[in-house]
């Protein structure tokens, strides 16, 4: 029986229920809940109201950068010195304040910083044709460099008179839940709309899709490449403000190698480093399972050292599950 | 006359790439342009899309000069051209194709979205008058060249386009889907449209065009309907076999 046009026109490819078990999220979803599950029955501390909370707290850092990440990677781009703004980002917070301006001051000036510093490598990227991994890894230098510079590579811990404001930011909570863990809800949300219900994100899709594309179609490609990297680095910056906040201290080697973490996240998650695919919620999840794992060595009394082997192999897998999907569909 | 070119000339340095063409084409006609490589064909056509400008020479579009700087110039006068590597996104959905850069929105003011659901309608509309079996939530990666082409076209008749320029949109596509592209440009010319299409397929261009014109070495040796020449004749002329006037 030959279908017709209309039938075939409105069929769709796949039911949503294909869709999802086609998902690199859903499994690592479904994984971080599985290690939940068996590590609440195999410890006693993971299920523990204070655990969850300094695992959802932690996730928070990692999490709020992926999302910015995800945004650079699905351009077909990587930004590798957010580790390193995020550490400014909290010195220039850190000096500001401690020289007795208020929070308000501090966090202006922070946040003034990460966005010069993503619209420089934005704009050595989109209009100068400079390779992404080439600015940012300079970047990556030069930002840390700048801290040391800023705070003459002491430890600042006095936030002058909004101390107490600032510490209460990153440490408090509402509701039992931490603070960071709703600034990084509410940014997840906030990117998870941009990137599927404005023309912005439907660009930036196109754009680490066929770029030469983006640019024949007319669409804005260079001031989104130069918004991306502002976005990356912006939210390293908010990052670092957070974690000032939690940690009562800022060091100039906070940060350090957290840009590995970071994209790690982004390509567990989902993103892919080709350019093109990634969302939000995949960001937060792939962070939530480095996080899990981390966590969960500690509680097992497994060495600290297998750390990175565990992140690693899982970063692996994970991206294994989108080729196995590649070759079945190239067959 | 929808468009008129009168001695375009275009040289890059040294090169003379096209030399004093002047051609007048009516809406609602396939024009197949012909010629071996390097006669200029491409050159011709990028300067009607607005990647270049005549070194000398003017264009008319409905009687009125017009002077293309860039290819967005071009579209705003209702110019599109389909590319030889069709330009599209795999990663987006044909119907994301279909509207990248004319998104459909809805909600007021600053809080306005995508309007999926209108833009998957309105695609599967211009699909079902293209009579092509293309999806619009189907990811493009996952489709056929023939797929494609239907959705480059797509995406010419959403902009209410009156000039399509197609480069080579039978190459490397299998025989079925060559009869559903030839079907496509029909679909485009009976909606009143000028479809200039460049091909090396001689066939293609006999089954579908109502004129062909043939180039060589940058100049234009003929300029005939196809009722009254011959594929034998195109060819000698493309070759130089045939001196052309």
């Amino acid at each position: 029986m030959a279908t017709t046009l209309d039938q075939t026109i409105a069929r769709r490819q796949r039911t949503l229920g294909g869709a999802i078990l086609g998902n690199q999220t859903f499994w690592v979803l479904v994984a971080v809940i599985l290690a939940c599950i068996f590590l609440s029955f195999a410890t006693d501390s993971f299920a523990t109201a204070k655990n969850l909370y300094n695992i959802t707290r932690n996730v928070t850092f990692v999490a709020i950068i992926a999302l910015g990440m995800t945004l650079v990677i699905i351009t077909g781009g990587i930004d590798l010195s957010v580790g390193s703004v995020l550490c400014l980002c909290s010195m220039v917070l850190a000096v500001t304040m401690h020289a007795g301006y208020g929070i308000e001051t501090g966090i202006a000036v922070s946040v003034a910083t990460a966005l010069v510093i993503g619209a420089f490598n934005g704009i050595l990227i989109a209009y100068l044709g400079f390779p992404p991994f080439v600015v940012t890894l300079g970047m990556l230098s030069i930002a840390r460099s700048l801290a040391m510079v800023a705070s003459n590579n002491t430890v600042v811990f006095q936030f002058g008179p909004d101390h107490d404001k600032l510490l209460a930011l990153g440490g408090g909570s509402v509701f039992g839940i931490a603070n960071p863990v709703i600034y990084m809800i509410v940014l997840a949300l906030l990117t998870g709309f941009v990137l599927r219900w404005t023309r912005i994100g439907r660009y930036i899709y196109a754009i680490g899709g066929n770029e030469q594309a983006a640019v024949a179609t007319g669409l804005p490609v260079l001031p989104i490449k130069v918004c991306v990297y502002m976005v990356s680095a912006l939210s390293a910056g908010i990052a670092g403000i957070i974690q000032t906040g939690w940690l009562g201290a800022v060091t100039t080697n906070i940060g350090a190698g957290m840009e590995l973490q970071v994209i790690a996240a982004a390509v567990i998650g989902g993103a892919n480093l080709a350019g093109g695919v990634g969302t939000a919620f995949g960001a937060l999840v792939g962070a939530a399972l480095i996080e899990v794992i981390r966590n969960s060595l500690g509680l097992l009394g497994i060495s600290a050292f297998w750390q990175g082997t565990f992140i690693g192999s899982a970063t692996i897998l994970a991206v294994l599950f989108d080729r196995i999907r590649n070759f079945r569909q190239s067959e | 006359m929808l468009l008129e070119l009168s001695n375009i000339s275009k040289h890059f340095g040294a090169i003379q790439a096209v030399n004093d063409i002047s051609l007048s084409l009516e809406a609602g006609q396939v024009v197949g342009l012909m010629g071996d490589n390097g006669a200029g064909k491409s050159t011709l056509v990028k300067m009607i899309a607005g990647n270049f400008r005549p070194s000398h020479g003017t264009m008319r579009l409905n009687g009125n000069d017009i002077v293309l700087h860039r290819p967005i110039e071009a579209r705003q006068f209702g110019i599109e051209i389909v590319h030889q590597d069709l330009a599209l996104c795999d990663n987006l959905s044909a119907a994301a194709n279909v509207f990248l850069g004319r998104e459909l929105r809805r909600g007021i003011g600053p809080l306005r979205v995508l309007d999926y659901k209108a833009m998957y309608r309105r695609a599967g509309e211009i699909f079902k008058e293209l009579r092509s079996e293309t999806r619009p939530r189907d990811l493009v990666r996952q489709m056929s060249g023939g797929q494609r082409q239907a959705v480059a076209i797509a995406r010419t008749m959403i902009s209410q386009a009156k000039i399509v320029l197609m480069d080579e949109p039978t190459a490397a596509i299998s025989v079925r889907q060559v009869a559903e592209v030839l079907h496509l440009i029909r679909q485009l010319r009976d909606r009143g449209i000028l479809v200039v299409l460049i091909s090396h397929r001689m066939p293609d261009v006999f089954e579908v065009a109502d004129r062909v014109v043939v180039m060589r070495r940058g100049r234009k040796v003929a300029d005939k309907p196809i009722a009254e020449t011959s594929p034998e004749e195109v060819t000698g002329l493309i070759t130089g076999a045939i001196e052309g006037g």
